[in-house]
């Protein structure tokens, strides 16, 4: 049962990331993989609040399977963010590249932190 | 600078998620075809996500202990990215034609969704890196959650650029 709450949770998230960069990238026109920063911080923010609801005893396995290791886990990527960090330097933009590496973990460090306090605040 | 305006200056993909500065990629949610690509990165998503668990139950992490599987995971996932995408986009971004370097070897329109965007998208995960951080800070190892924040980030930013570089060498041969 958990696999398949994995497999749909990956099918959905990662649909929702190629959705999601598609949309940030036609919005906005920047040097800076904008669209794969919203995802992977978006995707932070949605597992701290799952893992959180898991601890407050407000969400079972099957969340977990689904929402945390599925959607949260396709929806964000490390691939991407290697990828482009690297073509940003081998295409001149070695201060994005830094950027982009130095700003991805915190952030997504952030959201996930943010998400757990929230459900632990709200749960009491 | 050559191309039109908007257009990655040298013609090559920056996110291999999707590049909105590549052609071939604006147009690939056009029609009927989006069906196929959505459908295609739903079903790589699913088995990458799939691959992953498997690999944390074979690979479990005893609580409190250094995440090794998600770094594993990353690491290679980071590794086969610069794989296929050097194999399909390098060199000059030829791929808009369905056709590689020199027009040689034609690329199915669904590799790089497929693959990339669904299978190795869905594999690698930030959101798991992260948390597993948060986890090791909460329970006070600071340097643990240090140590992994950047040895990951080592870890894949170095297998990106070293997968990359080997398979453009391996194809120019």
């Amino acid at each position: 049962m958990s696999w398949l709450l994995v497999a749909l949770g990956g099918a959905a998230g990662a649909c929702l990331r190629y959705s999601v960069d598609r949309a940030v990238q036609s919005r906005h026109e920047s040097v800076l993989p904008r669209g794969t920063l919203t995802v992977n911080a978006a995707g932070s923010l949605l597992l701290g609040l799952v893992t959180g609801a898991v601890e407050a005893g407000a969400a079972g396995p099957g969340a977990a399977a689904l929402l945390g290791t599925g959607l949260c886990g396709a929806l964000t990527t490390y691939s991407t963010f290697s990828y482009e960090t690297l073509r940003l330097a081998e295409r001149g933009h070695g201060r994005a590249a830094l950027v982009n590496a130095a700003v991805t973990p915190p952030v997504a460090l952030g959201a996930v932190w943010a998400g757990l306090e929230l459900t632990r605040y709200l749960s009491g | 600078m050559s191309g039109a305006p908007g257009e990655a200056p040298d013609g090559g993909v920056t996110d291999p998620d999707v590049d909105l500065r590549v052609p071939a990629h604006r147009a690939e949610t056009a029609g009927a075809h989006a069906v196929a690509v959505l459908a295609a990165v739903a079903a790589g998503g699913a088995l990458g996500a799939c691959a992953r668990y498997g690999l944390t139950l074979l690979w479990p992490v005893a609580p409190g202990g250094f995440p090794w599987s998600v770094l594993a995971v990353n690491a290679a996932g980071c590794a086969l990215i610069g794989v296929l995408m050097a194999l399909l986009e390098e060199p000059g971004g030829r791929a808009s034609d369905g056709r590689g370097p020199g027009g040689a070897r034609p690329r199915h329109p669904l590799a790089r969704p497929f693959l990339g965007t669904g299978v190795l998208g869905g594999f690698t995960t930030v959101s798991a890196y992260a948390l597993d951080a948060v986890r090791l800070l909460e329970e006070g190892a600071v340097g643990a959650a240090l140590l992994y924040l950047g040895a990951t980030l080592a870890a894949a930013l170095g297998a990106v650029w070293a997968a990359t570089a080997a398979t453009r060498a391996a194809v120019a041969r």
